[in-house]
């Protein structure tokens, strides 16, 4: 028998019985849109986490003490920035940040609590990608030179001077009266630390003014930034940084009492966190087009019984029972394909309606389609089998005689 | 007593059907139901010769086996033991796709019930068999033409896009018939053809039967009524899995 043949009358059972077609179909294009739309979600997840630490400055290497490494944090320290912004080519600029304890701020009698301070170079807007809003950010001049200047965080500009032109104006931080040059543009919550909320001083300043307290006290940094040039230079970098440094601190490479990390680094330690739930979406996704096979099976064994005097019938009329078991496999494969087409568009068009009303990040996987529409066809022929085999064994006679 | 005449020039015509070779040749046909403890005697050794162009009545009481035998001729069912030569082939040991596509190609089924699928129209049931046609002797514009005809010739070339639902019951028979033409059977198989009908839609059930026998066709017809039995030249009685009768007008009893 043609296949054509075959599949005209399929679908022409499967019209005998439209509203019961589709609610059997319906099973398939929720489990088809759930598992687009879940990997969907969770890839956005992933994706806003990405941009986010991108956002912290492209190309960026975060030099920071070895981790739980004795006396690590005693050796990092100024010089070690500024002896990689001369070695080091191809790098745009390289930062070094200090944060001292948390001081009481005023201006325009309004006083706000412990606001962090941080000790920065001159190259910080670049390296960080965090450009100023209004005024300037300090030069290495005023750095060296420890000019009593400071660049807002805008939350704290807004806080401190509202609608008023906070440049020129005058606030004391801690003991210290220092004038506003500058305000960041807003960056938000960013790895838990709110970049807004935020005051920044040269760091030469936060050494000589705010760091009091003999474990940080020296020219000690807790951090260096370094901006490479071009992403590809990235590894080549971390080796000559690395040998430097290590040549700097007297230590072995492979021994080193700094670490140097990329965005990369951090960006799947947070999607590891992220990992688990996608899983899970994953599985509830997939469990829910396992249902909707068992659904599919569950209906055609009922047509099966509801039909057997129309298979009896055929019989009689020279249907092989292989014609009979391709036309039920077929009927549950088109229910299965029908539902995964729609389920896939329900999914594209789901993900993004929650994308735009969700208020959620969602990025399509474009592996999710074929792998879920697949699926839908597997899970056809699976569920389908049965009932279609249950179908085919029907012997003629009894068939016709079915009520 | 119209009908009487009728009967006796058919008579006559089994004279010279009846020198070709048998259409189909049963020898020592017997089925059993069930296994070991429970065996159903059903059919008990049955023999028999059908001839190109005969029309033939099968009666019996209910659970003479009649049944039984009805669908092994009708290749629904194989026997348990002996022969059954259908045209030139023996297929009492034929598996069950083999013996659908005897059944598409050489036997047309008319069913007490009707048997018509009801979501499908007319035109569509009767094409139904030509979709099974394993030889694939028409193509798709020629099926729906054969229908067509097919359904002109029982007189509903009206009632075409008509759902079964739509149609009486001697309608519906009628489009029965013209399915059970359409792949060119060797032989029909009429099961209680007018089970289901009153009689003016019997009567008219009737005449088309005895219409196409008049044209040559082969007609086996299991009934319970005699004055339909009437219409077939030769009545065979089946009582107890064996033939009691298998010659004259005269219906058993």
């Amino acid at each position: 028998m043609k296949l054509s043949t075959i599949l005209s009358i399929a679908w022409e059972g499967l019209k005998q019985n439209k509203i019961r077609s589709f609610l059997t179909t319906l099973g398939i294009i929720i489990g088809v849109a759930a598992v687009i739309i879940m990997l969907a979600i969770s890839a956005g997840a992933e994706a806003a986490i990405a941009d986010q630490i991108n956002s912290l400055g492209a190309n960026l290497l975060i030099i920071g003490p070895m981790r739980g490494m004795p006396g690590a944090s005693k050796t990092l320290v100024l010089d070690d920035a500024l002896a990689i912004n001369e070695r080091i080519i191809n790098i745009d600029g390289v930062s070094a940040e200090q944060a001292p304890p948390s001081q009481t701020i005023k201006a325009n009698n309004i006083t706000l609590e412990e606001i962090q301070v941080i000790g920065t170079t001159s190259d910080f807007p670049i390296v960080r990608d965090f450009p100023v809003d209004l005024g300037r950010y300090f030069t290495s001049e005023e750095d060296e030179r420890k000019a009593r200047v400071v660049v807002l965080g805008t939350a704290i500009a807004a806080d401190l001077f509202g609608e008023q032109d906070p440049i020129g104006q005058t606030i004391t931080v801690g003991t210290s009266k220092l004038t506003v040059i500058g305000v960041m543009s807003p960056k938000g919550v960013v790895a838990d630390i709110d970049y807004d909320g935020r005051i920044y001083i040269p760091i030469e300043l936060a050494f000589d003014k705010f760091i009091t307290a003999s474990s940080m006290s020296g020219d000690r940094v807790k951090t260096i930034y370094v901006k490479v040039s071009d992403s590809e230079n990235m590894e080549s970098i971390i080796q000559q940084i690395t040998y430097l440094m290590a040549e700097r601190h007297n230590v072995e490479p492979y021994d080193a009492d700094f670490s140097i990390s990329t965005q990369q680094d951090i960006i799947a330690t947070q999607e590891a966190t992220t990992e688990a739930f996608r899983s899970l979406l994953g599985w509830v996704a997939g469990v829910s087009l396992l249902v909707g096979g068992i659904g599919i099976m569950n209906i055609m064994l009922v047509s099966v019984t509801e039909r057997t005097r129309e298979i009896g019938l055929r019989q009689a009329l020279g249907a092989r029972p292989e014609d009979v078991l391709k036309q039920f496999l077929i009927e549950a494969i088109i229910l299965s394909l029908a539902g995964g087409l729609i389920g896939v568009l329900l999914g594209i068009v789901g993900a993004y309606l929650f994308g735009q009303l969700g208020g959620m990040r969602t990025e399509i996987v474009p592996i999710s389609i074929p792998i879920s529409f697949g699926a839908a066809a597997i899970i056809g022929i699976f569920f389908g089998f049965y009932p279609a085999q249950q179908a085919a064994k029907l012997e003629p006679i009894v068939a016709l005689r079915h009520e | 007593m119209s009908i009487q005449t009728e009967n006796q020039t058919i008579t006559q015509n089994t004279e010279i059907v009846s020198a070709d070779n048998p259409i189909i040749q049963i020898r020592d046909m017997t089925k059993v139901y069930g296994s070991d403890r429970a065996e159903t005697h059903a059919l008990r050794g049955i023999s028999i010769d059908i001839y190109s162009g005969e029309f033939v009545a099968i009666m019996g009481p209910s659970g003479s086996g009649k049944s039984t035998f009805m669908n092994i001729l009708g290749c629904l069912d194989r026997p348990t033991a002996g022969s059954y030569i259908l045209g030139d082939e023996d297929v009492s040991e034929l598996d069950l796709g083999d013996l659908a596509e005897v059944r598409n190609e050489k036997i047309g089924f008319i069913f007490q019930s009707f048997n018509l699928l009801p979501r499908l129209t007319a035109l569509e049931n009767v094409v139904l068999p030509m979709l099974y046609d394993a030889r694939e002797r028409w193509s798709a514009d020629e099926k729906v033409k054969r229908a067509i005809a097919g359904l002109k010739s029982v007189g509903l070339e009206d009632r075409m896009d008509h759902l079964p639902s739509e149609l009486s019951g001697g309608q519906q028979q009628r489009v029965a018939i013209a399915r059970a033409l359409v792949n060119e059977p060797v032989i029909i198989f009429a099961d209680e053809p007018t089970g289901n009908l009153d009689t003016k839609s019997s009567y008219e059930v009737m005449v088309i039967l005895k219409s196409l026998h008049e044209q040559g066709r082969t007609i086996v017809m299991v009934t319970h009524e005699p004055d339909i039995a009437t219409y077939a030249q030769r009545v065979i009685c089946v009582r107890d899995g064996l033939i009691v009768k298998n010659e004259g007008e005269t219906p058993c009893r």
